[in-house]
């Protein structure tokens, strides 16, 4: 057994069923030996693509997505989607060749240093350089990627050691890491006083980020929100904690959410924000929200808390333990007349868009989308408008919502619902992006049907960069600048290119009948809604 | 603010870059740092001397802890520590300011440790205000150069210490 062989029999230890990937000379022995095994491989059209597809497949799985290309470009090009996921803490083991060890530091051909330049995008990061080390650094690497606040880690395999005979495979049946102990449990004493908050708030909130989703916590967020009436809102990672119309979810918060939201989060005189990291587009102004109310920070990683705002009470521990820890308390409280004046705010602050009847009206659209997909289905948007509107207007039933939030990656929709559907492949996977975003992953539509994974495309064709637009409407007075998609293609040739069946969208009134279509059979689909190029988020 | 932080970290290749590469990541200060081996030959300890606001200083030690190479953090304030600070001078000398340096460096304890016709090595080790102290002191000698270890601190023994 070599080195090759090794990794992927601790692929399979992992229940690893796929990797996605690309190979080059310096991961050859692990493709070889990825032939006979229960693993199986799908080719990806560009690297960055391999890491947003182990992305879909573990946003939708719990499990580590895991990707292998080879040394030097492959490696490099894979950055973007290691940092991706990093940014919103998505566990995958990502494995690069390198060249000979021996030659490592001597800039031979396809050399690059990946560990050092992954270093501040990776959970944790291996350079193997002993073949009898695998076994233990892949058991770690998978540990690491899916416990505590979840990562990618890379694994750096030299082409030696991919090729070296290893003198005795044992699978680690456990981990000994004495640096990495994250804490699970909450605090006892945070517990009781945040259960002494919560009887005495009268307007109390949760804010829930995609730290809920990460920990599968959805379920005992609901629950506790149910029992004791308290209101909730998400970031745009935690959209999907709760069904949409649930009528304790009050929306989006940030600079793109819901106004109404918004303003329960800052009338609330209890926020307890769970599993989000407070950034800027959640909340423009941190220490504007911690005015005149408590602020609860519950987080698995202790970094998290304090970073962007100066908690009332920090709570470090996994959601799904602190929502059971707590939920098990007595708690005497009552909320209906703070949920009855939320539900007024909605009603009156509801957005009002007064759309473009000669195009598509992409909320519109989106909402009559949202309604006719299967309740598990699962909706991937991309980043720009599209998102934002993808946001503000699809309607989680029971399924899932991804998309690349804290890094904004263009081109994340295409290869993460084409892993997610790889993985499910029972459920409708949707992928809504812009004509800008598609364009960089439309080459992926070669993987779909080289492997069969009928993932519907949506594209919401305006011919601009329109997030970038917009900005440029309000902050330059119009002065468009490199934002024109003048030259892109003809998508229904692009669709008969790939052999895909085709829909075009130009206004509302075929609209059932188009997503009808759209939704009828369980292939490969390439729609495009065309829509009002100055339309507005 | 300044503050000393002692970290204990795992003694692999590559370990003082992920922890030089945070400081720079997170636009933290790094004052000084100094790296050695422990008693445990497998763990090294950074004593690393910042300086910046409460909240910063606080992201320091966290962001130090969730390094996954960090097997603890100790943080103290520079004066309830022992710190110390080692400093090598190479000055060039004449037989008209010997004297005045040789008097230097008995007023403050520092060691001549080499020298030849026209130059001398002088050893200082001291706590780091110290060496500041004499490095200021000796800008009328003409200094051929200068090597510090940065500042080495350990938390000053309390008798409530287990």
């Amino acid at each position: 057994m070599n080195g090759a062989d090794a990794i992927i029999k601790c692929l399979e230890e992992e229940g690893v069923e796929v990797v996605f990937g690309y190979p080059g000379v310096a991961i050859c022995p692990f493709y070889n030996s990825i032939v006979d095994s229960t693993v199986k491989s799908v080719l990806i059209r560009t690297e960055q693509n391999a890491a947003h597809a182990a992305s879909g497949l573990a946003r939708t799985t719990g499990k580590v997505g895991v990707c292998a290309v080879t040394s030097g470009p492959g490696a490099t090009n894979l950055i973007t989607g290691v940092a991706t996921a990093f940014a919103d803490s998505i566990p995958l083991v990502c494995i690069t060749g390198q060249v000979n060890s021996e030659l490592i530091g001597s800039d031979v051909f396809q050399e690059a240093d990946i560990t050092g330049a992954v270093e501040s995008f990776v959970k944790y990061s291996y350079l193997v350089k002993d073949v009898n080390d695998i076994p233990r650094v892949f058991k770690e690497a998978f540990h690491i990627a899916n416990t505590g606040r979840k990562g990618p880690v890379l694994i750096d395999v030299p082409i030696d050691v991919q090729n070296a005979t290893i003198s005795k495979f044992k699978y680690p049946e456990e981990v000994s890491l004495r640096t990495y102990k994250p804490t699970v449990k909450g605090n006892t004493v945070q517990i009781k006083k945040v259960v002494k908050e919560l009887e005495r708030a009268k307007k109390p909130i949760i804010c829930a980020g995609g730290g809920v989703l990460l920990s599968d916590a959805e379920k005992e967020l609901r629950a506790f929100a149910e029992k004791y009436s308290i209101p909730v809102v998400s970031t745009m990672m935690g959209i999907g904690v709760m069904p949409t119309e649930h009528p304790m979810y009050f929306g989006m918060v940030g600079n793109n959410g819901k106004a109404y939201a918004n303003k329960a989060m800052n009338e609330s005189d209890l926020l307890i924000m769970v599993g989000a990291r407070v950034a800027d587009r959640a909340v423009s102004q941190p220490d504007l929200i911690t005015e005149n109310k408590i602020l609860v920070h519950i987080d698995v990683d202790p970094a998290e808390i304090g970073k962007n705002v100066g908690a009332s009470i920090p709570l470090v521990g996994d959601a799904k333990h602190i929502f059971e820890e707590i939920a098990a308390q007595d708690i005497n409280c009552d909320h209906d007349a703070w949920v009855e004046l939320l539900n007024e705010y909605k009603e009156k602050m509801a957005p009002k868009r007064n759309p473009n009847p000669d195009f598509v009206d992409p909320a519109a659209f989106i909402t009559r989308l949202s309604r006719k997909m299967q309740d598990d289905a699962i909706y991937v948007a991309d980043v720009g408008q599209n998102q934002i509107w993808s946001c503000g207007y699809h309607i989680v039933k029971a399924g899932k919502f991804l998309t690349s939030g804290g890094m904004g990656t263009m081109g994340y929709s295409i290869p993460a619902a084409m892993g997610a559907k790889y993985a499910n492949m029972d459920k409708q996977v949707i992928a809504v992006c812009g004509d800008g975003s598609f364009q960089m992953s439309m080459m992926e539509f070669a993987t779909m049907k080289q492997h069969g994974i009928p993932v519907k495309v949506i594209v919401l064709k305006n011919n601009y960069l329109g997030m970038v637009r917009q900005y440029q409407h309000f902050t330059y007075k119009d002065n468009y600048s490199v934002v024109d998609l003048t030259g892109s293609p003809d998508l229904e040739k692009i669709a008969q290119a790939y052999d895909m069946h085709f829909i075009r969208l130009h206004t509302m009134e075929q609209c059932d009948a188009a997503i009808d279509e759209l939704l009828a059979k369980d292939e490969c689909v390439l729609m495009e809604c065309i829509i009002d190029p100055m339309d507005l988020v | 603010m300044k503050r000393i932080y002692s970290v204990l970290v795992e003694n692999r290749s590559g370990v003082l870059c992920k922890v030089a590469g945070l400081f720079s990541r997170r636009c933290f200060n790094i004052d000084s740092l100094a790296v050695g081996e422990t008693d445990d030959e497998s763990i090294s300890c950074m004593t690393i001397v910042s300086s910046g606001d409460e909240r910063t200083i606080e992201q320091i030690e966290k962001q130090l802890n969730k390094k996954l190479d960090v097997i603890k953090v100790k943080t103290f304030d520079e004066n309830r520590s022992i710190s110390r600070e080692l400093m090598l001078m190479k000055v060039k000398y004449n037989k008209n300011n010997r004297r005045d340096i040789l008097e230097t460096c008995n007023i403050m304890k520092a060691d001549i440790v080499d020298m030849s016709k026209s130059f001398m090595i002088i050893q200082l080790c001291d706590v780091p205000a110290k060496v500041k102290m004499f490095i200021n002191m000796m800008q009328s000698v003409s200094v051929v150069e200068v090597a510090r270890t940065g500042t080495l601190a350990l938390q000053e023994c309390l008798e409530s210490e287990k």
